[in-house]
């Protein structure tokens, strides 16, 4: 499939826009919110930092929701480009495929049993319930007659999804406590996260984003289908446990900084898949960059919408993914 | 002898095997035998004699208390909410075709869910009574499930119906549906939070009889009326064409039955929340036991909800005591691995 753009040059000059509206999206994210701050208390924030409420909360609260959403954004959209890719289905996610409640489920239940507190064990912890619900989710869908269908796939994902939902929620009525502090974080949201909640990830989604990046051969070889990829000397297993590897890093590294956000990972890469066509090299920088604005850009939306409260950023992204997914779905012909 | 027994008139046909009277008549036994055990276990245990005894206004002041006040309502709100979407789910997988269509997957029950949510939200006062009659809820839940269904209808519409599509449109409507109803619940006053999230796993904690009265009237009009409908129910099944063929309205019956499911799974999720998985496994079982004619069909699946929904309850209570844990959260345990083991039998 070839994209609405089809020259490189034209390509690099629309990364290098995204690259740029990613950064005034960020900026924007900074300066706009419930305290009004101008750009002018923004800036003297950084250089000339008087102590004022204004200045904390540029520092304390908006700028690491900006970084934090656009790491969190670029890592779903990655996942979602992985996984559409190495499942070949157009409506694989990690949201749909039940990774995003697994790893929020595998978190409350460290919370609630375990009294596990640190950010570096939550971090694990994300990866563990990842890595459970999309091996179960993998090996469910391939059982049975007709081996890996993209819809027996998506199916058995998104009951997985559900039974990890209705656990986790099982737990919180049991523990009344724990509720209140994870009903916000289990919408999916990155209001109120510090810097140091992105910190012991970090490495890790960065080892992801490079991974992914240099993937783009293996990917696009994959997508022309496993015998021919096979037959042109790729080592197919290896290629899917790696892929596998870094989409449970992106998806538990993002569920243990803002909770299970959904849709990004299922509307973006097929936004840029219709922009510049189904080459990995770019179809992977498109949707970084893209994930992160949409992410963003949802945030701000969830500021704005029922002023004076917020609103999960995740149910912002759920509320724009729906038609997309729809859209999606209505498209493919099955029977 | 015939093997059948059958009521007859111009409009009107009840076909039902002879072998599966028995069947049904075990199923009610078993469903009042775990009533009567359910109704005895819980903090205070109550012997299944001095249950019965208490029912037929023979027992002492305390048990009396006990059993009529809290626990009666709450087993009889399981009974006739599991009763309700296992019917439904029975109805929804005649009428698509697809062994795996239940209210749950199709976004109906999350429909139901929002609504009732928000009708919880903005009729309460701060504290936490409803500022209207209770009796209006099911109304709520059921508009709720029926605007749900009707959209994820049309929006599976292609030249057809697809089973597989309507699915797929269903679990991405859910996931709007739940969207909104976090919204409801992190907007709407703190203090209704943990009772919403008790109630969105699905649960039967603290009924009392006033959700009794108001579910009741619900499942006493619809049950019977779907039992009238039974042979358009078995001509459903054999397709459109035929059914047509045959001389049915395809169209019209179809929405028929579909509303009568949808409203069956909107009341009951109004007082139970989203019991999941029960309107998947009951018609399922049910199926096994009696194969596939809806005469039998339909009580032996409201029979099997009914026994779910009160098993899950039970061992909600029970297992992890003092804790309470919803029952929906043991159907969707158990039902999930089900889903799954019937997609990888069913799909090639």
């Amino acid at each position: 499939m070839n994209g609405v753009i089809q020259s490189s040059k034209m390509k690099i000059a629309m990364l290098a826009l995204a690259v740029l509206l990613l950064a005034v999206c960020m900026a924007l994210s900074v300066v706009f919110g419930y305290t009004n701050t101008s750009w002018k208390s923004a800036v003297a924030a950084f250089t000339d930092f008087n102590g004022s409420n204004q200045h904390l909360i540029i520092r304390n609260a908006r700028l690491p929701r900006a970084l934090i959403g656009a790491a969190v954004g670029i890592s779903l959209a990655l996942a979602g480009v992985l996984l559409q890719a190495v499942t070949r289905n157009p409506i694989a996610s990690t949201d749909i495929f039940g990774l995003n409640a697994g790893a929020g489920f595998f978190i409350v239940m460290a919370v609630s049993f375990f009294h596990i507190s640190s950010l570096q064990q939550f971090t694990w912890i994300a990866f563990l319930g990842a890595a459970v619900s999309a091996l179960t989710v993998y090996i469910l869908g391939s059982s049975g007659r007709g081996g890996l269908t993209p819809v027996k796939m998506t199916l058995a994902g998104a009951v997985i999804a559900a039974m990890f939902a209705s656990l986790t929620q099982g737990m919180l009525v049991a523990n009344q406590k724990a509720l209140e502090e994870v009903l916000f974080w289990l919408a999916g949201s990155i209001q109120g996260r510090k810097l140091e909640f992105l910190y012991p990830v970090l490495p890790y989604l960065l080892i992801a984003w490079a991974g992914s990046m240099l993937m783009f051969r293996q990917l696009n070889t994959f997508l022309l289908g496993e015998d021919v990829a096979r037959s042109l000397g790729q080592r197919t297993l290896l290629f899917k446990i790696l892929a596998g590897l870094l989409i449970v890093l992106l998806a538990g590294g993002s569920v243990a900084v803002a909770g299970p956000i959904s849709f990004i990972g299922i509307v973006v890469p097929h936004f840029a898949r219709y922009l510049i066509g189904n080459d990995h090299r770019w179809v992977i920088p498109f949707s970084a960059i893209f994930g992160g604005i949409l992410l963003i850009v949802a945030d701000i939306g969830a500021r704005y919408i029922v002023l004076p409260e917020e609103v999960p950023v995740g149910v912002m992204t759920a509320l724009i993914g729906t038609p997309f997914f729809i859209h999606i779905a209505r498209k493919g012909s099955f029977k | 002898m015939s093997k059948y027994i059958t009521a007859r008139s111009k409009r009107y046909s009840y076909l039902i095997e002879k072998k599966a009277m028995l069947t049904i008549l075990i199923l009610l036994l078993v469903t009042l035998a775990i009533m009567s055990v359910s109704i005895g276990i819980g903090e205070l245990y109550i012997t299944p004699l001095e249950v019965i005894q208490s029912l037929t206004g023979m027992g002492n002041g305390i048990n009396d208390v006990v059993i009529q006040e809290f626990r009666l309502p709450r087993i009889l709100i399981a009974v006739i909410a599991g009763a309700s979407l296992s019917l439904a789910g029975a109805i929804l997988q005649g009428v698509i075709r697809n062994p795996l269509a239940s209210p749950d997957m199709l976004g109906i029950t999350s429909g139901a869910g929002f609504a009732a949510v928000t009708f919880i939200t903005v009729f309460s006062n701060q504290s936490n009574n409803l500022t209207v009659s209770i009796g209006y809820l099911p109304v709520a839940a059921v508009t709720g499930a029926f605007i749900m269904g009707t959209v994820v209808y049309l929006l599976a519409w292609k030249r057809g119906i697809s089973p597989v599509r309507l699915i797929l449109i269903g679990v991405g409507l859910m996931a709007a549906a739940q969207a909104l109803t976090t919204l409801m619940i992190v907007l709407g006053p703190i203090y209704a939070a943990p009772q919403a999230t008790i109630w969105l796993t699905g649960s039967v904690y603290a009924t009392n009889w006033k959700d009794v009265y108001s579910l009741l009237p619900w499942f006493l009009v619809l049950a019977p009326l779907l039992f009238t409908l039974t042979r358009k129910l078995n001509v459903q099944e054999l397709g459109d064409d035929v059914a047509a063929s045959l001389g049915h309205s395809v169209n019209k019956n179809r929405f028929i039955l579909l509303l009568i499911s949808t409203a069956l799974a909107g009341s009951a999720v109004a007082f139970t929340g989203a019991i999941g998985f029960v309107g998947l496994i009951g018609p399922h079982i049910a199926r096994r036991l009696v194969g596939s004619s809806f005469g039998a069909l339909l009580p032996v699946s409201g029979f099997l909800g009914a026994i779910i929904v009160l098993l899950a309850d039970l061992a909600g209570r029970t297992l992890f005591s003092p804790l309470e844990v919803p029952a929906g959260v043991f159907t969707a345990a158990i039902g999930a691995p089900y889903f799954i083991y019937l997609l990888s039998k069913n799909h090639g």
